[in-house]
């Protein structure tokens, strides 16, 4: 079975962020599920570390959570993005596309553009 | 922010105990479904769907682990398990606990006590508001070799508008007085400053008010400030003492204010601290001499503000510049060859200059005993860690990151040493009020010693210090061990790495050095103590009783009924007779306050212009002067070399004489006779109304050096005069007899009293004692060193002890197979002594050099000895290796029985 790469560190949290911000609230399946699913199930995320990262973000204020109920009415925390989150998100969007954005110009560069 | 709240959010879980499993478990179920769901949904059995969900979701211990400590506090629960396992160890050897513990307590308890005194005395010598302003004025005249000669009153005036200082005022140096009008006539200590006095120091009244910083009545103002210590004890406190009219020295002053209760005068020598009467003086006019510039007088400090910011030495820059301008402007006064200096002492300086040095040797001593107390500890833990070998083997090989270990015992070793800061604490604080009546009473600012806050952070700071300092050698021992090794080898004798080894004797050796640094500054200081003891004072102290009293003085001076020595010698003459009568008294004498040996700091020494070398006043060599009746020397034992001594027939009307000791004549008249020399001596506070040019006086005798002013000085230049020829004011009356102590002052009171009942009668004392109580601070640095210095050598043995047995318990089944083998017990009595004799003279070799260092850092302590005297060296160190061979006699003499059967059988 070939290694699915690990969820580089610090991006998990940006990626629930994310995800609560287009699709709302969710419960914790949910959100590993859609990570799984919009990369592409390249990330197989060791599922179970998603919870400690809620924690933290929650004890941050970045999101909140309430108990409700699944859609095959089980009882399931909701998570959803609280004021603080949606501006941390979108601060760190940026950060993150100006650092690939640098990234990418490295990578664009060949040796006679440096001459 | 988003941290702070993390943190403050996993505090509050950690404090409530909130253990939010419940979620967690409730999560990770309904997760767990979902994902068989989908798994079924998929096609996959049920079994597998389950096996796949749980595979997908991770490790669930150590996710749990990270979910747990993201509701809590990692470090700090950690701490209180290490903590809770640590007091358990510590429960399951009390034996090893409680030695540790005590040896720990009473390093921090001797350490911290030490510091309480020099935390009230060096840290914060001065109780006022912004002390660093605050400096002392000293003016030398190093052409003529004159130091603190004094300000003159238009000196203190450029002073003042200098810009330099916010306000500088002049005090009297502390002197006494006579508060007569109640029950009983009072002698008061009093001290006569300018009116901005309280305005220099910054202290206000609690009551009233203190003087008007602006008055500017040139004599007394005749108002005056009391102590709080003199309204509560005279006065009962009463509230209406405002304006109340004091009668001092038959002058009357009325009462302006109250200083508060903790107000304590700075006070540069111990009779100086209880000043309990403050008058306003502007030194300027009656009774004062009239304010000349080249009218210095050595009664006058002058102590001052500095403009805030201006450091000492910038300060001192601008009044280098005065002092050059005055000199230029006034010519006269200022001669160059005398080279008029001004300089600026930090007024704590003054107060603690003397005291610094003992003190700090009794810090260094008791440091390095709480550190030989540390390295004994460090020993007892290394020996343990060893033993727990196995437990840090198990503990490693089930998975215990080697910094958790180190972390674990370095909590052990905190804990042990916060029990011993406690106990030592707790130890201090109820020996306190027996510890502060060993300091001697002549220590400044003794009454402010006491624990408070920065006494016990202090502790605790040492405290974790120390816990550091002991636990982290074994720690890292501990964790350096190889888990495998140690496992295999276990159950076959363990032996020790030669790491291990290696630090523990380290340990011993560093005991050794700092023990033997110790001993050899204590022996220094007893040889010292022991010189001072035994020296020939020169005068004889013994059944000799010393009381004084003092005659009003007052400010005009046609009151004075004992203004002249005429007037005066009928009280005396009258005193001296009736005092024959007591019980017990064979002989009497009086002198005046310089004349009482050993009995004064600070003597108020007097220009001498001798006949034909004759100077200005202020440019003269000063010389201690006492006042005495003619029967004084015979009285005290000191004897007549040339010439003649007083007599009853050197009165005022006929020619001044003096005799002088041996001292004076050889540095004033070296290679000369001074018999029939001739000189003049300014009558400073005495007669310091009197602008008329004193007569000559003739020197008639010389009589033996005595150690009157301190038994360390051998020869200090004296002139005696006749106390029928010069008044004074501040009397000692000299008895001697058989007399009771007990019983004697009453009977002078009430004999001085039946002559003059207005004067007071006070500080009755035996010669004897006042010659060891000038010996008392001496002692008591002394004391304190050797208590010190035998602790540690006590410890350094112990330290000895426990490493040797602990190397002969190691070597047991190696000792046995020696004697098996056909080793002469002798030889293996030897092979133990041997190894300690080692440590103890590698650790003698590093002490003898510290030792050194410190002998000559502590050489102006010392008296009659050289701080690298041989004697003390070459036997401390002997005795030093003696107590490591008595030591190591125990352990050796176990190994040299070691049974080989019984030896290699267990092992």
């Amino acid at each position: 079975m070939p290694e699915k790469p690990d969820v580089p560190q610090g991006t998990l949290a940006l990626m629930v962020l994310k995800t609560l911000d287009l699709l709302g609230p969710l419960h914790g399946y949910g959100i590993a599920r859609r990570i799984e699913q919009i990369s592409g199930d390249l990330l197989a995320v060791n599922q179970g570390t998603l919870y400690p990262l809620l924690l933290k973000l929650e004890h941050e204020g970045a999101i909140a959570s309430d108990w409700g109920t699944s859609e095959n009415n089980r009882r399931a925390r909701f998570y959803r993005l609280t004021r603080t989150g949606h501006k941390q998100l979108q601060t760190e969007t940026s950060d993150w596309e100006q650092t690939a954005a640098i990234i990418a110009r490295f990578f664009d560069v060949k040796a006679e553009n440096l001459r | 922010m988003k941290s702070l709240r993390r943190f403050f959010t996993r505090l509050s879980g950690f404090a409530a105990g909130r253990r939010e499993d419940q979620r967690w478990r409730e999560e990770m179920e309904e997760h767990l479904a979902q994902q068989t769901a989908d798994n079924l949904r998929a096609g996959m059995p049920p079994f597998e769907a389950r096996r796949q969900a749980v595979l997908k979701f991770g490790a669930v211990e150590a996710i749990r682990e990270q979910y747990h400590a993201e509701q809590s506090l990692p470090f700090i629960e950690n701490l209180v398990q290490d903590l809770r396992y640590a007091a358990r160890q510590l429960a399951a050897s009390p034996g090893f606990a409680s030695i540790a513990i005590l040896t720990i307590a009473l390093g921090i308890g001797a350490t911290t006590a030490i510091y309480s005194v020099v935390d009230a005395v060096l840290l914060h010598p001065l109780p006022y508001p912004n002390p660093a302003e605050l400096v002392r004025i000293e003016d030398d005249l190093p052409g003529v070799g004159a130091q603190g000669v004094g300000v003159s009153i238009p000196e203190w005036r450029d002073l003042e508008s200098s810009g330099i200082f916010q306000s500088a005022a002049i005090t009297g140096r502390g002197a006494n007085v006579n508060l007569t009008g109640s029950a009983q006539p009072e002698r008061l200590s009093f001290k006569q400053v300018t009116p901005n006095y309280f305005a220099v120091l910054g202290v206000d009244a609690q009551l009233g008010r203190t003087f008007d910083p602006h008055d500017s009545t040139p004599g007394y103002n005749l108002e005056v400030v009391i102590s709080d210590g003199l309204w509560r004890r005279e006065f009962g406190a009463d509230p209406h003492i405002l304006g109340k009219a004091l009668l001092l020295d038959d002058d009357v002053y009325h009462v302006v204010g109250v200083m508060p209760r903790g107000f304590r005068d700075q006070g540069s020598t111990s009779e100086e601290r209880n000043t309990e009467l403050w008058l306003g003086a502007g030194f300027a006019g009656l009774p004062f001499p009239p304010p000349q510039r080249g009218l210095r007088l050595r009664s006058r400090v002058v102590i001052a503000r500095l403009k805030p910011g201006l450091s000492i030495a910038a300060a001192q820059g601008h009044l280098d510049a005065l002092v050059a301008s005055l000199q230029k402007q006034f010519p006269a006064d200022y001669p160059p060859e005398t080279a008029w200096t001004v300089h600026l002492v930090p007024l704590g300086e003054t107060v603690v200059g003397n005291v610094r040095q003992p003190l700090l040797l009794m810090m260094g001593a008791v440091g390095l005993v709480l550190l030989i107390g540390c390295v004994n500890v460090a020993n007892l833990l290394l020996a343990r860690a060893a033993a727990r070998g196995r437990e840090f083997a198990i503990r490693q090989a089930l998975g215990a990151a080697r910094m958790r270990l180190i972390r674990q015992l370095l909590t052990e070793s905190l804990l042990l040493s916060l029990l011993g800061g406690i106990a030592g604490l707790a130890i201090l604080f109820f020996t306190r009020k027996l510890l502060l009546q060993m300091i001697p009473a002549t220590l400044p600012r003794l009454n402010d010693i006491s624990i408070n806050w920065t006494v016990l952070l202090f502790a605790l700071g040492v405290s974790v210090l120390a816990g550091a300092f002991f636990g982290l050698a074994p720690a890292l021992q501990a964790a350096r061990l190889d888990p495998s090794h140690v496992l295999r080898q276990e159950g076959r004798g363990s032996k020790g790495s030669k790491n291990q080894k290696w630090t523990l004797d380290a340990l011993v050796v560093t005991e050794f050095a700092l023990s033997l640094v110790l001993l050899i500054a204590a022996g220094l200081l007893l040889h010292s103590f022991w010189d001072l003891f035994r020296v020939q004072p020169g005068f004889d102290p013994d059944r000799v009783m010393a009381i004084q009293t003092w005659l009003p003085g007052p400010n005009d001076p046609a009151a004075d009924i004992y203004r002249t020595a005429t007037q005066e010698s009928v009280l005396l003459r009258e005193i001296l007779r009736r005092s024959r009568t007591l019980q017990g008294v064979e002989e009497s004498a009086v002198g005046d306050r310089t004349a009482l040996p050993l009995g004064h700091s600070h003597p108020t020494p007097l220009p001498l212009v001798r006949e034909g070398i004759e100077t200005m006043e202020n440019q003269a060599p000063v010389i201690d002067s006492p006042i005495v009746s003619p029967e004084y020397f015979h009285l005290l034992g000191m004897s007549l070399l040339r010439g003649r001594l007083f007599s009853d027939h050197d009165l005022e009307d006929t020619p001044q004489v003096a005799v002088i000791n041996q001292a004076a004549a050889r540095t004033y008249w070296p290679k000369q006779d001074p018999l029939g020399k001739r000189v003049r001596l300014r009558l400073d506070a005495r007669e310091q109304s009197s602008s008329a040019t004193p007569p000559w006086t003739m020197i008639v005798g010389v009589i033996a050096d005595a150690r009157t002013e301190s038994l360390a000085e051998a020869a200090i230049p004296q002139i005696y005069r006749s106390v029928y020829q010069h008044p004074a004011k501040d009397l000692a009356i000299f008895l001697r007899g058989q007399i009771d102590p007990a019983a004697i002052p009453d009977q002078a009171r009430a004999m001085i009293q039946s002559i003059n009942p207005e004067l007071p009668v006070f500080g009755a004392k035996r010669l004897p004692d006042v010659v060891s109580e000038s010996l008392a601070q001496r002692r008591f640095s002394m004391d304190i060193v050797l208590l010190f210095a035998l602790t540690a050598l006590l410890l350094a043995g112990i330290g000895v002890y426990g490493t040797i047995s602990y190397i002969v318990s190691e070597r047991t089944r190696d000792i046995g197979i020696r004697i098996a083998l056909g080793a002469q017990r002798k030889t293996i009595l030897h092979m133990i002594l041997s190894q300690g004799l080692a440590l103890a003279l590698t650790g003698a070799a590093v002490g003898l050099v510290g030792a050194w260092i410190v002998s000559h850092l502590m050489a102006g302590l010392l008296y009659g000895v050289s701080p690298s005297d041989p004697l003390t060296f070459i036997g401390l160190t002997a005795v030093l290796v003696l107590v490591a061979l008595a030591a190591c006699y125990i352990p050796a003499r176990r190994a040299m029985r070691v049974d080989p059967i019984i030896a290699l059988r267990e092992a």
